[in-house]
């Protein structure tokens, strides 16, 4: 086993990319990160994307985002894990070069979700749950989740209001983010009277859909210095699974895959949470980041939501998370999104995160979830002494 | 969509045919070959009786396509008596009047259909368990 490093980072503005396809989303993303590494070729490229069979008639990603990057002819497919897609996509290239087998590998991950109507996007994103158990009943993804969110309140007693922090800090934080499809403050109020989709969850606290793509590139960090004099260290790496299902869980309000890979990540790393400077953590719903900020070691059950109404989750607090805005104000096109929190993350660590840097970052957690934790990916990420 | 895509899932849509594990005695629903709870094989067919109580649940406003017309509804996790959690929609209720750990039974009921001449597709959805009569 080889130490893996991140040698190059790119990302498109999250939005509605009417302009734009897939193969150009994914393309300005990985020769941005291309780039970034001083690059010209790789030996493989991964491509992180949910839905582009269902709402874009395009399936074969690897092939076609391969040349289409000028890279016709090198390994390439596409890796699919629902909303998990992404950092599957950076697992999967992580195990290649760990592996010895390939030396600099891309991982890309790309969505590109305005090209059907709503309801159409709605039923696609549904795939991420149990088709013949769950969707035939017309539950959306959204509802999923509330139904987590629902229990969750009904166990612990905590308040729908509670759970506001998660999406201010969140926009409060994209909007020094110009990557960010919602580079702007909300309010309270703005919280309170947002319209119900799936009760008890509302507009404001569930991740928008839009189009988007990132890109990382990763090598053997004993050459990563020869690309990029400020290379990130892939410190820990784990995918863990769990049921597709809520309903085939004995204790639906714990994600169990999600404490799973972070446990597997910290062990890799030696760490624990005491050590992580900040969290990029799976905000597709507020319910998500209180449940994630649980399975990680960072509250007690039932109180990650306080973490976010006391102030525990901004910048300059005990654990920051969606320092550039999270799926709720970056955006969340569901293929894409484990990139971009890997690249967030490195920009952090190199010190290069603007107005939103944390202070002496050295250690970053990023977790992508997909469905709702059914395959949860930790990747835990160092900045070179 | 295929005909044989619902077809094939009657006995589960129609009877909540489940299966219990023979080597445990967990009790399965949906059915699957092998018992998640001891990893063994589990083929026996049990046929849950219907009622239960809800474990949580969301009305939506905005649903997926397909479901448009039944705006708005609710969702529902309903642990069974005999011990399985599953998904359906609550019918024959205000949801206003939904509440965690409110009985309810099994119905038949249209789930969606494929279009205006497409495949009907029926199978349970949960309702609040009706009162007895006053007793005269």
């Amino acid at each position: 086993m080889r130490d893996v490093s991140i040698i190059g980072i790119g990302q498109i503005e999250v939005g509605e990319h009417w302009g734009k396809s897939l193969r150009h989303l994914a393309g300005e993303a990985v020769l941005a990160a291309m780039r970034d590494a001083s690059l010209e070729k790789a030996d493989a490229l991964y491509v992180g994307n949910m839905l582009s069979g269902e709402l874009n008639g395009q399936g074969h990603l690897g092939a076609l985002i391969a040349d289409f990057v000028g890279l016709r002819g090198i390994e390439a497919v596409k890796i699919e894990a629902a909303c998990g897609s992404g950092a599957a996509a950076v697992r999967m290239a992580y195990l290649a070069v760990a592996s010895g087998l390939l030396d600099v590998v891309i991982a890309a991950g790309v969505e590109k979700m305005t090209d059907q109507a709503t309801d159409v996007t709605t039923a696609a994103l549904a795939t991420a749950a149990d088709a013949e158990y769950e969707v035939v009943h017309g539950t959306s993804f959204v509802s999923l989740n509330a139904l987590l969110m629902q229990r969750y309140m009904y166990e612990y007693g905590v308040k729908h209001e509670d759970f506001a922090g998660f999406p201010i800090t969140a926009h409060k934080n994209a909007a020094n983010n110009p990557y960010a499809m919602f580079q702007k403050a909300i309010s309270l109020e703005t919280f309170k009277r947002a319209k119900i989709i799936a009760s008890p969850i509302n507009l404001m606290e569930s991740s928008p859909i839009g189009d988007g793509a990132a890109a990382v590139i990763l090598a053997p960090s004993d050459v990563a210095r020869a690309f990029q004099p400020a290379a990130v260290r892939i410190a820990g790496s784990a995918i863990v699974t769990d049921s597709l299902a809520i309903h085939d869980r004995h204790d639906p309000l714990f994600l169990e895959a999600a404490a799973q890979s972070a446990r597997k990540a910290y062990h890799q790393a030696d760490v624990g949470p005491e050590d992580i400077d900040f969290f990029e953590l799976h905000d597709a719903f507020s319910i998500t980041a209180a449940l994630s900020l649980e399975a990680a070691g960072f509250a007690e059950r039932g109180n990650g939501a306080y973490l976010a109404r006391d102030g525990e989750i901004a910048l300059d607090g005990r654990i920051p998370i969606c320092t550039m805005g999270g799926l709720k104000a970056r955006g969340h096109p569901v293929g894409a999104t484990g990139v971009y929190q890997i690249v967030e993350s490195v920009l952090q660590l190199r010190g290069q995160a603007g107005k939103n840097q944390v202070k002496n970052a050295r250690i970053g957690l990023a977790q992508n979830i997909g469905g709702s934790g059914a395959t949860v990916i930790t990747h835990i990420l160092t900045a070179e002494e | 969509m295929q005909i044989a895509q619902y077809w094939r899932l009657q006995p589960q849509r129609y009877r909540l045919t489940g299966e219990v594990c023979r080597s445990c005695g967990a009790k399965l629903f949906p059915p699957r070959d092998v018992c998640p709870e001891c990893s063994k094989p589990a083929y026996e067919t049990l046929e849950f009786k219907g009622n239960g109580e809800v474990y949580s649940y969301s009305t939506l406003s905005q649903g997926p396509a397909g479901y448009r017309e039944y705006e708005p509804y609710t969702v529902a996790l309903v642990k069974l008596e005999e011990g399985p959690l599953l998904t359906a929609q609550l019918t024959d209720v205000d949801p206003e009047d939904v509440r965690i750990g409110m009985p309810v039974e099994m119905v038949t009921r249209k789930l969606t259909e494929d279009g205006e001449n497409g495949l009907i597709v029926y199978g349970y959805k949960f309702r609040p368990v009706l009162k007895p009569a006053a007793s005269a």
